[in-house]
């Protein structure tokens, strides 16, 4: 969000550079982005070796790089929607609560997030869409270990290269399919309270 | 204490260059057409909008000043806005919208309870802004600017977007904000009616310069400023109620150093009021005529004849005691009567012709 509020609303130098940066998982292939992480967040990489010497925390093959790594190809998605949403707000509203006497975060947390809210949520469920999904990223950079780094694609994936594995890829596929349609329609419930809350 | 304010900005199809300076507290009209820069105005004295060069100075506080350097940031001003389009905060009630400058604001003279009143918008506090009909909506809004506690408030067209029906009942509100809280007012308008039900000083304002600025009265009666170049110019006094004839259904008023009848007022005596004198209303005589059923024959002096070739007319300042009148009337009419400026004339005003407004 914090990202996004940047991009909208302030132009500063590097600005082209931050916006490229936070978009590039959505256009590299998956794979390409799992092994740059895997490169900047191995053991032996840049900050991945600081981590591990400093902090003794590994990300490369464990359940927390897989959050990262499904994090990071989520983050544009996430951006893009809560840019869509800000940029889509009314500035004069912002200018008549400056005149009323609130300050930039004051008006960012009272004004601006609160309207914005609906796209926020848009953008919270097709990231949480696309960390479902997400295959390419997490299996180069955490692996396919069952119980840690396995996602349901990964699962599935795994099941239908087992001989008489469709049962479970079936199985696991159904579960994919009600943890998609529940966020979808969770999302239209609380996008339509939200909307009527903001008079829309 | 006065309000001054100058500016000077470089717009890419204009230069503005304004300056004024108006006694507080009272309404300040700026009047004009559209793309004049009233609206600059506003926007700068805001803060909202940096000119090239701004002063902006209330009761002595200097709010702007780009010379010095000084240029304090909307949010610091204490200067509140209402804006055409009401721009009430969708996700909050009333009550929520009236308090959000109140709670960032230090503590006030100005009353949560005194604004709601006055505003009468008590049964409104607890709905949303999109159930609420424009007026209602503009009325939320000027108590949400009010409850900020500004020193100077500021106005731009609050009236434009609504009907006349709406208009109709907004007016009396503002008229009693006026007299109720004692703020330095910056109101934009191009509606003559609004002029007349509130402006105390007025500034006209025309392709980014200031054309001429002073009391409502002054400004309205100066024969060659746009106002008296309309087709409804006409004098603007400020008068109090004198007398009250009950058997002749008459009622005087006193005010710019004379006194006018008019038909019989439901007004408290000594209470005032705003009279407008239309200038094509006005018959010019040298000696006063007997058997007539005038009630208004005034006495003064020609200060100016100024010829206005659109109307085939010319237009007569008369000088009152402390007032001006003006007087349409044909050339004709000024050879014959040989009317000279500094030469007496009597104003000859029919007293159903006199508009009585009152505040």
């Amino acid at each position: 969000m914090l990202t996004a509020w940047l991009l909208t609303r302030y132009r500063f130098p590097g600005r082209p550079l931050l916006n490229a940066l936070v978009h590039l998982p959505l256009v590299l292939p998956p794979v390409v982005t799992g092994w740059l992480l895997l490169i900047i967040f191995g053991i032996r990489g840049p900050i991945g070796s600081v981590l591990h010497e400093w902090f003794g925390i590994r990300l490369a093959f464990t359940t927390a790089g897989a959050s990262l790594a499904a994090g990071v190809m989520t983050f544009p998605v996430m951006v893009r929607a809560v840019r869509l949403s800000l940029e889509a707000a009314d500035l004069g509203l912002e200018q008549a609560a400056r005149t009323l006497g609130a300050g930039r975060l004051d008006r960012l947390f009272t004004i601006t997030l609160p309207l914005a809210s609906p796209g926020i949520l848009v953008g919270g469920i097709v990231a949480y869409a696309t960390c479902l999904g997400e295959f390419g990223a997490i299996i180069t950079f955490a692996a396919n270990i069952p119980g840690q780094t396995q996602t349901l694609p990964l699962a599935i994936y795994t099941a239908l290269q087992l001989p008489g594995g469709e049962a479970t890829a079936a199985k696991l596929s159904l579960v994919s399919l009600m943890l998609a349609l529940v966020g979808l329609l969770v999302s239209e419930w609380i996008g339509k309270r939200l909307n009527a809350a903001l008079g829309r | 204490m006065s309000l001054a304010i100058r500016l000077r900005h470089d717009f890419p199809s204009i230069r503005m260059d304004m300056a004024f300076e108006t006694p507080t507290p009272g309404v300040t009209v700026l009047f004009g057409p559209s793309g004049a820069g009233k609206s600059t105005i506003i926007i700068a004295a805001a803060g909202l909008l940096r000119p090239d060069e701004c002063r902006v100075a209330v009761d002595g506080q200097v709010l702007a000043d780009t010379a010095a350097g000084i240029w304090l940031p909307p949010e610091k001003r204490r200067v509140g806005l209402v804006f055409q389009d009401a721009r009430l905060f969708p996700h909050m009630s009333v009550a929520t919208n009236l308090r959000f400058g109140m709670r960032r604001a230090a503590r006030g003279t100005i009353r949560f309870d005194e604004v709601v009143e006055l505003l009468g918008i008590g049964g409104l506090l607890a709905r949303r802004p999109h159930t609420l009909s424009g007026g209602e909506r503009q009325r939320v809004a000027i108590g949400r600017a009010l409850l900020a506690q500004p020193h100077l408030l500021l106005m731009d067209e609050p009236l434009a977007s609504l009907d006349a029906g709406r208009k109709a009942e907004i007016l009396p509100y503002l008229t009693r904000l006026k007299t109720a809280l004692r703020l330095p007012v910056i109101y934009v308008t191009h509606a003559l009616d609004e002029v007349i039900q509130l402006a105390d000083s007025m500034v006209l304002i025309e392709a980014g310069c200031v054309i001429g600025s002073g009391s409502l009265s002054d400004v309205a009666s100066r024969a060659e400023l746009p106002l008296a170049q309309r087709d409804d110019a006409g004098a603007l006094l400020l008068c109090r109620v004198a007398e009250h004839d009950a058997a002749r259904q008459l009622t005087r008023l006193e005010g710019g150093g004379a006194s006018f009848l008019v038909p019989l007022l439901d007004a408290p005596l000594r209470s005032e009021c705003r009279v407008r004198v239309p200038a094509r209303e006005v018959i010019l005589a040298g000696k006063p005529p007997d058997a007539i059923s005038l009630h208004n024959i005034i006495p003064g002096t020609v200060r100016r004849i100024v010829p206005q070739a659109a109307q085939r007319s010319v237009l007569v300042e008369i000088a009152l005691e402390t007032s001006t009148l003006l007087a349409r009337v044909t050339p004709d009419a000024i050879d014959r009567l040989q009317l000279s400026p500094g030469g007496p004339v009597l104003a000859l005003i029919k007293s159903t012709s006199i508009e009585v407004l009152h505040t």
